[in-house]
């Protein structure tokens, strides 16, 4: 099953999903499909560059100015009728939540789709205290119930199809096996409107929590979050630190370019704006409003000036739709809560370097994140300062045993391609060496597959024959050939 | 450098230089990285040219990222940043910098680009290979549907992640091949290499090439 897998099996997570044609098919409907969309959304905005800066601007300024204004969110928020919880980690951010569900003497909860709460694992805490967590957001409940975790930030079960999906439901909940989608969706409505119906508390995440008004703002397509939030009685809202924008009015760049980011779309079909309680009884919307901030490893991130434009992430998921890496391996490779570009950022940041080594190196540094990310964060640049973290750490001796163990054949060939290539006599010998060498394995000026002992003399030679040709050393080498002809020859012609 | 020459360039050619760190500095290790940089930086200086032309627009970009290598230490970044600010990668060099847009050369054949990454993200490196390419005799430009796609190759993690970078690879090759050319043409030796590579073990008619190749051809 896909959630087994962690962030340190990167490698075998990635060539068991390149063995999957079902999920490649499935990635390549979504390449296609979300970047085109994209690219046509953003065309209808008249200066797209301008709006990336100052979102990158205002995200800037909060994160500088992060604790003044989670003062005036939460001031703001209680005055008007929400009650504010503090978490420092996931687990105490679970066990306030559950801890509200069960004084509450509810045992069946409505949530609506949040990266959030699967980063602190919120369902399994609330299944290990007797709660029914139900997820109303389609593809969530669809891979809830195929015991599954989501592959993507915007679109979970984006790696499933029709087919498995209908006989994923035959099998839970009794339809047809040839089930239509219309029919499939009509299904869960159903069985979801009735969850609604009975759930004394909705769970959800937050996308922007306003500090001047103490607002929180959900955006969603589906109507399941203006339910779970408006529905049971006791609304509980779980929302990392980082989500706040000072001012009201800065919604609009932020609304301008989410959706387009996300989806492709102008604007997604629902967007509520949560301001505390309902006033008198006659309004809608819960009786009680409680909202969660969660650090889990945030402020942390917030210390070093290079890791903090992680926090300005909005979670719109552009960059793994654009990520020829994701598009290869899809989610479930990377073996976290948030793949892809910003997964492969954030989850050693969270987690912890050790347990999530292999992530930063899984990019080609192709640059594509960092071409669409709407607020602008240079992954690449992020990804190279956790890789100088690694290999730094493990040269002060404050890695783990196998950190070192992985990390002394590479470390060792990297000083020796410094020392071998530093001087040009050296760079020289090196060559003529490869030229001899070569003579084993070229064939017609390139190198085909290499095994035996030349790959375990030389393994990234094994690594990269084992599928690609490489071109042979040429019989007379650049230098040669400049101190021969093309250096008498002078200058312009 | 054929090529260069016949721009109107008198070109040198250092022979102390070596490799510009960029495999070191991708990979995490910043001091090798450094000590590279340092090395480079002091053989440039040492010379009075104009210009610094690279056939590679990868190992341009590292340059231009030198002065990150040294984040305390001003002197070396401003040296640096001398040597960055006269750096080009060839196929802008002769567009942007000489305005040479056309050469004397013929390729017989249809031959489609491939932007390199850094070439393309980092230098902004688009139009003018392209203008280069149109103005060769006998050469057919099309526009590749992906050309904007990586191909994969990414340094290490060609060899760390091969699956994946081979994969990459072929979703680029596919349209390659579907784009019914005799070769493609790039202004990065490592995306060359990749793509090279991948096509010559599949036994594919299409080369792999680089834009001063076409420039220098006259079949």
């Amino acid at each position: 099953m896909m959630h087994s897998q962690t962030a340190n099996n990167f490698d075998k997570n990635a060539r068991a999903a390149i063995a999957d044609p079902v999920l490649q098919g499935a990635l390549q409907n979504l390449a296609t499909t979300f970047g085109t969309r994209r690219q046509a959304a953003i065309t209808t905005v008249p200066d797209w560059e301008g709006s990336r800066e100052a979102a990158r601007s205002i995200k800037a300024e909060v994160l500088q100015n992060l604790d003044k204004y989670l003062e005036a969110f939460a001031d703001n928020a209680e005055r008007n009728g929400a009650k504010i919880h503090w978490a420092h980690d996931a687990k105490e951010a679970c066990s306030i939540v559950s801890g509200l569900v069960k004084e509450r003497g509810a045992e069946m909860v409505v949530k609506s789709k949040s990266m959030l709460t699967e980063e602190i694992h919120l369902n399994a805490t609330l299944e290990a205290e007797g709660i029914d967590s139900v997820e109303t957001d389609l593809g969530e409940w669809i891979i809830q119930l195929a015991g599954e975790t989501p592959s993507h930030i915007v679109v979970p079960a984006i790696h499933k199809t029709k087919t498995q999906i209908a006989e994923l439901f035959a099998e839970k909940v009794g339809t047809d096996r040839r089930a239509d989608v219309d029919e499939l969706t009509a299904t869960a409505r159903r069985i979801l409107r009735q969850k609604f119906a009975e759930a004394a508390v909705g769970i959800s995440g937050v996308n922007f929590g306003i500090a001047e008004t103490g607002s929180i703002l959900i955006l969603e397509n589906e109507g399941n979050i203006r339910l779970t939030t408006s529905l049971p009685k006791t609304h509980i809202a779980v929302m990392g630190i980082e989500k706040l924008l000072p001012r009201f009015t800065d919604l609009a760049v932020f609304l301008e370019l989410l959706p387009r980011s996300g989806t492709g779309q102008r604007l997604t079909a629902y967007q509520s704006i949560i301001t505390g309680t309902k006033r008198t009884q006659n309004d809608e919307g819960p009786e009680e409003l409680h909202i969660v901030l969660v650090d889990n490893g945030r402020s942390k991130m917030l210390a070093h000036p290079v890791t903090r434009q992680s926090l300005a992430c909005i979670r719109c998921g552009a960059c793994l739709n654009a990520c020829p890496v994701y598009r290869s391996v899809g989610g479930h490779a990377y073996g976290a809560v948030y793949p892809g570009p910003i997964g492969a950022v954030i989850t050693p940041q969270l987690e912890g370097l050790a347990k999530a080594k292999q992530l930063p190196y899984a990019s080609s540094l192709c640059g594509a994140c960092r071409e669409v990310c709407p607020v602008k964060i240079d992954i690449p640049e992020l990804l190279l300062h956790l890789r100088a973290e690694i290999t730094e750490g493990a040269a002060n001796g404050v890695a783990t045993k196998e950190k070192v163990a992985r990390r002394r054949g590479e470390s060792l060939a990297f000083r020796l391609y410094s020392s071998m290539w530093k001087t040009p006599a050296r760079y020289g010998f090196f060559q003529t060496i490869a030229r001899t060498a070569q003579r084993l394995v070229a064939r017609d000026g390139r190198v085909g597959k290499v095994s035996g002992f030349a790959a375990a003399a030389a393994p990234p030679l094994g690594a990269w024959t084992a599928w690609r040709d490489a071109p042979a050393v040429a019989p007379e080498s650049f230098r040669d050939l400049w101190k021969r002809d093309l250096k008498s020859r002078g200058g312009a012609q | 450098m054929n090529v260069l020459r016949r721009a109107g360039c008198e070109v040198e050619f250092d022979e102390r230089q070596t490799c510009c760190g960029q495999p070191a500095f991708n990979s995490g290790y910043r001091k090798e990285a450094r000590g590279f940089a340092e090395r480079l930086i002091e053989i440039f200086e040492s010379s009075d040219a104009d210009a610094i032309v690279s056939p590679s627009g990868s190992c341009t970009a590292m340059i231009k990222h030198f002065h990150e290598l040294f984040p305390d230490d001003e002197r070396w970044r401003q040296r640096a940043d001398r040597i960055a600010e006269k750096t080009y990668e060839f196929g802008t060099f002769l567009v942007d910098v000489l305005g040479v847009k056309s050469f004397d050369a013929a390729f017989e054949g249809r031959i489609g680009f491939h932007d390199a990454c850094h070439g393309l993200r980092d230098l902004g490196i688009k139009q003018q290979p392209r203008e280069l390419l149109a103005n060769v005799d006998k050469a057919e430009l099309v526009e590749l549907p992906d050309s904007e796609v990586c191909c994969g190759f990414g340094g290490t993690f060609s060899v760390k992640y091969p699956e994946v970078s081979v994969q990459m690879a072929d979703r680029k090759i596919r349209s390659i091949e579907e784009a019914d050319i005799r070769a493609v043409v790039s202004c990065d030796s490592s995306c060359l290499m990749q793509l090279g590579g991948r096509l010559s073990r599949n036994g594919s008619k299409v080369k792999a090439i680089h834009l001063a190749e076409v420039l220098d051809s006259h079949e």
